[in-house]
């Protein structure tokens, strides 16, 4: 059974549609790519997953739990919302990494907030932020960065900011991690070393929602792709017939402008 | 005589720092409501503390001052301000008070509305509460904004506390005045200028240190 199923997500913004009729199921351990022209409701979509948008209609469900449903739009509390947040982790296109942290503790934020919750924090306080601490350090070093653990995000060049993030995203071990556009912020020379980073975690099954503009990589990376333009899905299949072979017009259009070069 | 002046300034200035200490505790949580209240949801409330920031920062401090301390006397019939100095200085600090949470307001929102979106989404997104948003990592982007023109308002501040004296609390500056009008002394008056360059010089300090402080990340 797919891990993410997404059905029929609609959104809209004042008078403006920006999702229609959005449906995609995602393996376990799979890649997707979502590809498109600018304004095509690609982020919309993303921050739909991650509720930093609630859609106008459609459900989310993920591991068979309907996680999201417009018609039973009760609502919800924080706690609520905040757990079904935690199957989901995000990356950013501006990074957004917390300025006035180093790199290890913007790993470890997150996960040393949910611990200090838990009731038995207090009498084990050392062997649980130090456990946290061996994670966050873990997850530098997989990402390249274990000198840079003490930098703040200023002292970073972009590739390394973004990697942090990645680490970031990683650290609360989310079921699906999306990036949005996660190489478009940084020069081009940086770009390759944040890509090499996301080929790994395909490598290890990472269920990854990667939305971007890399054609090449989406079509070595992903195990499935989806084209988007004006809210709609026109397209949806394997990369080697999204990318190489599309069916529909509209995709070749947006493809031809990547080829051309 | 110079023993005598000094006295007579250190009460003054014992005054003048009680209105800056009492206005500053005051003023900045109602600051920082008012700011809260500005950025709400609820437009009746946003348009309300509008319409009062506006008035308070668009007439004279002194105005308002006279207002609060002789309107209650002739509306009620009678005054509300215990007699004497301490009714003096109380009026003077709910002037002030006032005065400065609106000023403080306009900078609080613009603090809490220059770190960016993207900030409280990612906090956001890794499951974190409003509380544990705004406490770890908006609030001290926030303080950093906003040390460079709290420093300023409050600097304003230290020297707007000369205003008291127009309803007779004896500050620091009612103080150097009156060996003016008594001996027709004016270096007493340089020495109160020293008095207020000393305190001054002691803020500044305190706030160079703290944006050195919050030098280490941007
Ligand atoms: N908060 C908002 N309010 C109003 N309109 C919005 C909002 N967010 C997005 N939109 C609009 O929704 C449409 C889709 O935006 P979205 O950011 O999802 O596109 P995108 O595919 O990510 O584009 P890009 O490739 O440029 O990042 C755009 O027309 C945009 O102007
Ligand atoms: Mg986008």
């Amino acid at each position: 059974m797919a891990i993410l199923e997404v059905k029929h997500i609609g959104k809209h913004f004042e008078n403006t549609k920006v999702l229609e009729d959005v449906s995609f199921e995602l393996e376990e351990g799979s890649a997707l790519a979502i590809i498109g022209s600018s304004g095509s409701g690609k982020t919309t979509l993303l921050r739909c997953l991650n509720f930093l948008e609630t859609p106008d209609s459609g459900t989310i469900a993920v591991k068979g739990n309907t996680l999201f449903d417009a018609d039973r739009t009760k609502a919800e509390n924080e706690k609520d919302i905040r757990t079904k947040r935690l199957h989901f982790g995000m990356v950013f296109q501006s990074f957004n990494l917390f300025p006035q942290y180093t790199a290890l503790e913007n790993v470890t934020l997150a996960e040393r907030l949910l611990a200090k919750e838990r009731p038995d924090f207090k009498q084990n306080k050392k062997a649980v932020l130090e456990k946290i601490n061996a994670h966050g350090r873990e997850l530098l070093a997989q990402m390249g960065l274990s000198e840079r653990e003490g930098h703040y995000p200023h002292q970073l060049s972009g590739g390394q900011q973004q990697r942090v993030a990645i680490a970031r995203a990683l650290a609360l071990k989310p079921d699906i991690l999306c990036f949005d556009e996660p190489t478009s912020a940084l020069d081009p020379e940086l770009t390759g070393e944040v890509l090499k980073v996301i080929r790994s975690l395909a490598e290890r099954k990472t269920t990854m929602i990667i939305v971007t503009h890399e054609m090449a990589f989406a079509r070595d990376v992903a195990d499935q792709v989806i084209f988007m333009d004006g809210g709609l899905i026109v397209e949806q299949g394997a990369p080697d017939n999204v990318i190489n072979h599309p069916r529909e017009e509209r995709t070749r259009q947006f493809l031809a402008r990547y080829t051309q070069g | 005589m110079l023993l005598n002046v000094t006295r007579t300034l250190m009460s003054g200035l014992a005054t003048t720092f009680q209105i800056f200490i009492f206005t500053l505790v005051f003023s900045l949580p109602l600051g920082l409501l008012l700011a809260f209240g500005t950025i709400s949801r609820c437009r009746p409330l946003r348009c309300l503390i509008q319409v009062v920031v506006w008035i308070i920062r668009g007439t004279p401090l002194m105005l308002q001052l006279i207002i609060i301390f002789y309107g209650p006397g002739l509306w009620l019939g009678h005054n509300i301000w215990s007699g004497g100095e301490a009714g003096r200085i109380t009026a003077t600090v709910v002037a002030f008070t006032i005065n400065y949470a609106c000023y403080f307001s306009v900078i609080f929102r613009g603090g809490i509305e220059g770190v960016p979106a993207g900030q409280r989404e990612a906090g956001q997104v890794l499951g974190m509460t409003k509380s544990q948003i705004f406490f770890k990592v908006t609030l001290l982007q926030m303080i950093k904004r906003i040390v460079p023109p709290m420093s300023n308002e409050i600097i304003t501040l230290v020297k707007d506390t000369a205003l008291a004296r127009t309803i007779a609390a004896q500050e620091l500056t009612f103080a150097g005045y009156s060996f003016m009008k008594s001996a027709g002394l004016t270096w007493p008056l340089f020495y109160t200028g020293i008095f207020y360059l000393v305190f001054v010089g002691i803020l500044t300090l305190l706030f160079n240190f703290i944006e050195k402080k919050l030098d280490y990340f941007r």
